[in-house]
């Protein structure tokens, strides 16, 4: 029986990584929103690692802070370690990865949205979506709820007839033993929507209590850590858990190369695709055979478990050769599994379906977020979630959708990269990915993107002011030092000696002493008399930006020359068949992806050089008549 | 608008080519490499004019060609911007020459069918002409893709790829090292391995673009100037080389008075050799002259072949010669190893230069065979290498190989400056793209594969 059950402005069908941000940010921004989840002990759930950022996804993170996410925030109350990498290869690509509790992290995001004005979080199946005239009209739940909405974000990570193999054993299930959405993907299939099948894997999880740690190395996080949100500020006497560092053996490798007839992957039962990045143990045994051994983390679930995650270690394997090879790791002699690892395989769209604004090209009021996208990670979920549901609530309000472009965010790489290009593979983000990395650090993500999280509307005018305050004491303390003459005596000369700096013989700004490498800021104190008193994070950023200026420069001219292209617009309507003297793969492939701009279409694979020559022609033309 | 160039006609050996310059800079950039025979101001010349001079080296100041030069005064030419064009001889390698000095003196390599896009932008073609000016945007890079595409097959692209190679090789290990902290799969780079590195691909660059000067070579002959003194065995080497009686050969000294120029082709390499004077203190006007010319002549020369008669002792005219050959290019033949041997390479004036030494019999061809090999040796010509056409011949590569070694170069800076990895991956990538641009393979996508196919990393 079906009932009415209402009017609403958005659904969000998924109350994971990409669906809490979707729904977060439209009911923030006045939109009555429905959260739908199958069930809700699974809400933000980490069905894989137990960890948030690292390197180009703290990126990420931080950048959802800015526009007003929650992820940051979340992660930085339930954090069970803190730990920046990279610290020495360069400011753009520091990144900080925290090690969460599992279980308290999603509580407190479920918490959130419960708290949440305008959001309506819901434990239901969404098994029918009604389009009337290519629009979005209503959502109907499994047992027979219909609401009327105008616009539906699906964020479905791997529920989407997801299917777990372990071994030969297999079975329809969503992750971590929850329903998985069978009907949805026949309703995708009938509305139009291309599906592909993605894989993916996860390790067994280990009773700590039958861990051995003295044979492994163990990893502490940071003495003094840093917060993902640009408004907390991490408390240092909060415990951190260690991680362990153990490794395959000889033996593990044997064991694996003797069963591998009994891998669902091997014997041809799976046949998505998988990602490169997050391969299985097998994988790497077949793959890298002459590899004595591979690294094995041993990470903390959480606070109050005793479940440790085994990175490195993601199978298909049946369950008693994953007992036999896990057994042969130092350190996991004695092994009690607490879950198995599996494999597992759902339906994904193809996202060049998608405009960059993440609503479908041809249904209106349809947008998509997060693993349901061919992405992978919580991150990247995240990052689509949040602008999804900004679009979704920009268009509700009648304004032109957010697009980030490739010169400002990791989030604008991410999408541009998706929707221009599809995806063949599960799509990680990267720090190789994104061409302008000097200038998408994790230290100026507030500089890149408070201003448009506070003109949507989604950070409040109290961070905005303050963020207005760091940003002058930024600008003013650069412009000191970019002036500020110090003279060659003897006391600045000695000091320079200390560092081993060459000495000066006639005067220098202190903007030239700080390009120098040997020397830093904090240092530079000891000859720097007029040294205002700033807080630390905009002594970071004056740091970066001084030093590193002519790189940076470098970066911003290409980013001017990248955004010529950018600039000139192609209109939605654009029929490319009839553009006489474009490629035949050329017409075919931007018809179909319909770019935004010349840029974006340059980016298009089977586009060359010369069909983009026509398109400028072309738009000249237009632009005559 | 910027100004551009580029070679309007074929790419083929014909009579005369064209060079073409469109944009507002033309004629100031027009100024710097063309040397007319009345110069004249620019204001003072009318459009539609055809003007005689040469085209010059922007670096030496010598005569590249002579060419005719017509001027198109802005409004009145196909593109509506000043434009001229350069009627030289033809020949892919003059024109590539006379392009390579328009773009030294400022202006920009043109596009696929840009001055037509130009002409259609400013208005100078209307909108029933556009469609043909897309078909013939099309055609021409069809064609361009063509030609460029038939380069690439063989010896040239693979070092392209070669080198290629080493880059996204050093970029995995750069981008994996970042992108995955934690594993120790990732060794942390040296300074030293990556110094290594660089070093390596910039020599491999540098070697290519040398390459492109190779081409010239193997178009115009390596210029190789035979000198000694008087009846020593220059006309009979000549004759040797060219088999035949060409040059007069006598016992008598002096007996060739002026220079003899010859073309010959040995192993595929051509050589344009020329037979001086014997130069010594010359004692008639006639021979003056002669012995001028052969002074000039070996400063000009790419090489020089200095010839000796091993059966007498060293003269001073042997030794003044043998002096004057310090700085360049040289080999030392000692002839008349059928007559006698007094063992001269082991004379202190030519052990001191340090010149490869090769005994020879002019009259009896003994010994040439090793003259050839030397020669090959040291212009470093290698026989496969030409017969696979992996020379650079194509100015767009030369500047894409160019630009990567100074990229590389920067790499070297910022490396040397102590910066972190990722600072220096930035030049490095820029390089990479520079050969990209030449293969047309996309550079992020590359990096990806090459870090998941190196190294095995993940959950």
């Amino acid at each position: 029986m079906k009932y009415d059950a209402g009017k609403y402005d958005v659904a969000v069908i998924g109350a994971g990584h990409a669906g809490c941000e979707a729904a977060l940010a439209t009911a923030r921004l006045g939109l009555r929103t429905l959260l739908f989840s199958i069930s809700l002990e699974a809400v933000a759930n980490m069905p894989c690692n137990p960890h948030i950022g690292g390197s180009s996804k703290g990126h990420l993170v931080m950048e959802i802070d800015c526009l007003g996410g929650e992820m940051g925030k979340n992660i930085d109350k339930t954090y069970t370690q803190l730990r920046m990498l990279n610290t020495s290869k360069g400011p753009a690509v520091y990144s900080l990865r925290a090690q969460a509790d599992r279980k308290k992290y999603q509580m407190e995001m479920k918490h959130t949205l419960e708290k949440q004005e305008n959001l309506y979080l819901k434990q239901a199946e969404i098994t029918d979506i009604g389009i009337e005239d290519g629009k979005v009209k209503w959502v109907e739940t499994n047992i027979g709820a219909v609401y009327q909405v105008d616009n539906v974000i699906l964020a479905t990570g791997t529920y989407l007839k997801g299917k777990i193999y372990i071994g030969e054993v297999s079975y329809e299930s969503g992750p971590d033993g929850v329903f998985p959405a069978n009907k949805l993907s026949d309703i995708l299939t009938k509305i139009g929507i291309e599906l592909v099948r993605f894989k993916t894997g996860t390790p067994a999880r280990i009773n700590r209590n039958s861990i051995d740690f003295s044979k492994m190395e163990i990893q502490n996080g940071d003495e003094h850590p840093t917060a993902f949100s640009f408004e907390d500020s991490i408390v240092e006497d909060k415990e951190q858990l260690p991680c362990y560092l153990t490794y395959t053996t000889e033996e593990t490798h044997e064991i694996i190369r003797k069963n591998l007839h009994r891998s669902p992957l091997y014997a041809g039962e799976i046949k998505g695709t998988g990602p490169r990045y997050c391969p299985s143990i097998e994988d790497k045994v077949v793959r890298f055979a002459d590899k004595e051994r591979h690294q094995i983390f041993v990470e903390p679930v959480g606070r109050d478990t005793e479940e440790m995650y085994i990175q490195g270690m993601s199978s298909s394997l049946p369950e008693d050769v994953q007992i036999a090879m896990y057994h042969t790791i130092p350190g996991l002699e004695k092994a009690e599994f607490t879950r198995p690892a599996y494999a597992i395989e759902y339906d994904c769209i193809d996202p060049s379906e998608l405009k960059l604004s993440l609503e479908h090209k041809k249904i209106n009021g349809m947008f998509f977020a997060g693993q349901i996208n061919g992405t992978s990670g919580y991150e990247e979920a995240a990052a689509q979630g949040i602008i999804a549901g900004i679009n979704v609530a920009q268009k509700a309000k009648g304004k032109e959708p957010v697009v980030l472009d490739r010169s400002q965010a990791y989030i604008g790489v991410l999408i541009d990269d998706i929707v221009t290009k599809g995806t063949n593979e599960p799509y990680r983000m990267m720090t190789s990915r994104a061409e302008y990395r000097l200038l998408l650090r994790q230290d100026n993500s507030d500089l890149r993107l408070t201003e448009i999280g506070h003109k949507v509307g989604l950070i409040s005018e109290e961070r905005y002011q303050k963020f207005l305050k760091k940003k002058t004491a930024i600008e003013k303390e650069i412009e000191r030092l970019e002036n500020k003459v110090v003279k060659p005596t003897d006391t600045v000369n000695q000091f320079l000696e200390r560092y081993q700096s060459s000495p000066l013989t006639t005067g220098a700004k202190l903007a030239e002493l700080l390009r120098r490498t040997e020397l830093k800021y904090e240092e530079l104190k000891e000859i720097d008399e007029e040294r205002p008193e700033i807080p630390k994070d905009v002594a970071e950023e004056v740091e970066i930006e001084i030093k590193y200026k002519g790189y940076i420069k470098l970066q911003q001219q290409q980013v001017e020359k990248f955004k010529k292209l950018e600039r000139k617009l192609l209109p939605q309507d654009i029929d490319y068949e009839a553009i006489k003297g474009l490629r035949i793969e050329a017409r075919q492939k931007l018809n179909k992806i319909k770019p935004n701009s010349v840029g974006q279409a340059s980016r298009i694979s089977g586009v060359s050089p010369a069909d983009i020559s026509v398109l400028l022609i072309y738009l000249e033309q237009q632009k005559g008549q | 608008m910027s100004t551009i160039a580029a070679i309007a006609t074929a790419p083929v050996n014909g009579g005369i080519g064209i060079i073409r310059m469109s944009g507002k800079e033309c004629f100031t950039i027009l100024e710097k490499i063309f040397k007319p025979l009345k110069p004249q101001k620019i204001e003072e010349i009318a459009g539609y004019t055809i003007k005689y001079g040469h085209i010059i080296n922007m670096e030496t100041g010598e005569n590249i060609d002579e060419v005719l030069v017509s001027y198109f005064k802005n409004p009145k030419s196909y593109t509506t911007e000043n434009m001229c064009e350069i009627n030289s001889h033809g020949g892919t390698i003059i024109e590539q020459d006379i392009l390579k000095q328009c773009l030294l003196a400022g202006a920009e390599l043109a596009e696929p069918g840009e001055f037509t896009k130009r002409a259609f932008l400013n208005g100078r073609i209307d909108l029933s002409q556009a469609e043909g000016v897309i078909d013939l945007i099309n055609s021409k890079t069809s064609d361009e893709a063509k030609a460029s595409f038939k380069q690439l097959e063989g010896g040239l692209s693979q070092k392209i790829q070669n080198i290629r190679k080493v880059q996204l090789d050093i970029l995995a290990d750069i981008e994996a090292s970042i992108d995955y902290p934690e594993y120790d799969e990732v060794e942390d780079l040296t300074t030293e391995k990556m110094k290594k590195v660089l070093t390596e691909i910039k020599e491999r660059l540098v070697k290519l673009e040398n390459s492109y000067k190779n081409g010239k070579i193997l178009r115009e002959g390596i210029n190789t100037v035979i000198v000694g003194k008087p009846n020593a065995g220059k006309s009979s080497l000549l004759n040797a080389i060219l088999n035949e009686d060409r040059a007069i050969v006598s016992n008598i000294e002096g007996t060739t008075r002026d220079t003899i120029e010859e073309f010959v082709t040995v192993h595929g390499i051509p050589l344009k050799l020329i037979d001086t004077a014997g130069i010594r203190n010359a004692k008639d006007e006639i021979e003056e002259m002669g012995v001028k010319k052969a002074l000039k002549l070996m400063k000009e020369a790419d090489l020089i072949i200095d010839i000796i008669d091993n059966t007498k002792e060293l003269e001073n005219e042997d030794k003044e010669i043998l002096t004057m050959l310090t700085e360049k290019v040289a080999i030392i033949l000692l002839n008349k190893m059928d007559e006698g041997d007094l063992h001269l390479e082991t004379s202190e004036e030519i052990q001191k230069i340090n010149k490869p030494v090769i005994k020879i019999s002019a009259k009896n061809k003994e010994g040439i065979e090793k003259l050839y090999q030397k020669i090959i040796e040291l212009f470093k010509l290698n026989e496969i290498e030409i017969a696979q056409g992996s020379l650079i011949t194509n100015i767009r590569h030369k500047n894409h190989i160019h630009n990567a070694i100074e990229a590389i170069q920067e790499a070297e800076n910022v490396l040397k400056q102590g910066m972190p990895i990722d600072l220096i991956s930035v030049p490095i990538k820029q390089s990479l793209e520079e050969l990209s641009s030449i293969t047309g393979e996309n550079v992020s996508e590359d990096i990806i594969a090459e870090i998941f196919s190196k190294f095995c990393l993940g959950k």
